[in-house]
């Protein structure tokens, strides 16, 4: 049995348990701490799948700063201590039909059809190829990225900073 | 036991990456779907970008589209850092002004 068909399941089981832990959770920071678990196994994965430096940057961008960010929402909207850390539940029926449905539906889809499979060579590592890749072919993508990014962040320091002044205004 | 996972049924293939990204785009959906905290919506679309990305990856690496898989599962850890960004803040701007983050309770179009 080869180490990479273990290390496949292994971190197939991380990425999915930890992800149900995280979904059916009732306390919300336990789903944010899954949800971390959940992103380092995704993060694994990539690495299976010779995309290191994707792997990196899923570290970085997702465990460095998005789950910062969703903790730091989870502190700021929350009123008292625990109490309102529980979360409700509602339409839990129709919710797991639709989820059991589109699982389904997706599963028997990727199994039944005939993919063509070309079997790329090892690669040692992306870095390189896909720098090339950015300055090359995708260099506009690249600029409206830069663009979208530089758009998000002003305006995520205009609402919150607005926020404040309404604040210091109101007390 | 050994003889079973030698089987080239168990080798992870491309459908096994499909296998566990369509999981992991259902349990994403049914966080979306069931949960009223919109931190807890907003960690479940995480789960469903994240679903796609592997989904892209594995036909960059068992596939002919190469590396261009790759690039555009960076964009979309790009736009997804963006997304969560603009959204706690949109998050915090409503937790100002109605006291609450369930979902069913924000039902105004003008605060």
């Amino acid at each position: 049995m080869e180490l990479t068909t273990i290390l496949f399941y292994l971190f197939a089981s991380v990425t999915l348990g930890s992800a149900t832990i995280m979904v059916f959770s009732k306390n919300i920071v336990h789903s944010a701490f899954a949800l971390m678990f959940t992103l380092m196994g995704v993060a694994a994965l990539y690495v299976l799948l010779y995309a290191d430096f994707l792997a990196a940057t899923q570290l970085l961008v997702y465990v460095g700063g998005i789950l910062i960010l969703i903790l730091f929402g989870v502190m700021l909207t929350s009123q008292g201590y625990s109490l309102s850390f529980k979360t409700i539940t509602v339409n839990l029926l129709p919710a797991s039909l639709i989820s059991v449905a589109v699982a389904v539906l997706l599963i028997f889809a990727f199994l039944s059809t005939d993919w063509t499979i070309s079997e790329v060579a090892e690669r040692s590592d992306t870095v390189y190829d896909l720098g090339m890749l950015l300055m090359g072919d995708y260099i506009l993508p690249f600029i409206a990225v830069g663009v979208l990014l530089l758009v998000a962040i002003i305006g995520a320091i205009l609402m919150s900073t607005r926020l404040s002044a309404e604040n210091n205004g109101a007390s | 036991m050994e003889i079973l996972m030698n089987t080239t049924i168990f080798v992870p293939g491309l459908s096994h990456f499909l296998v566990v990204s369509a999981l992991l785009f259902s349990l994403g959906v049914m966080a979306v779907l069931s949960r009223r905290n919109v931190i807890m919506v907003l960690m479940g679309v995480e789960l469903i970008l994240n679903s796609a990305n592997i989904n892209l990856i594995a036909f960059s690496r068992f596939t002919e589209l190469s590396l261009d898989g790759q690039m555009i599962g960076l964009f979309v850890i790009i736009i997804a850092a963006a997304e969560a960004a603009v959204a706690l803040a949109i998050i915090l701007n409503v937790y100002n002004r109605f006291n609450t983050i369930n979902l069913d309770e924000i039902n105004l179009l003008k605060g």
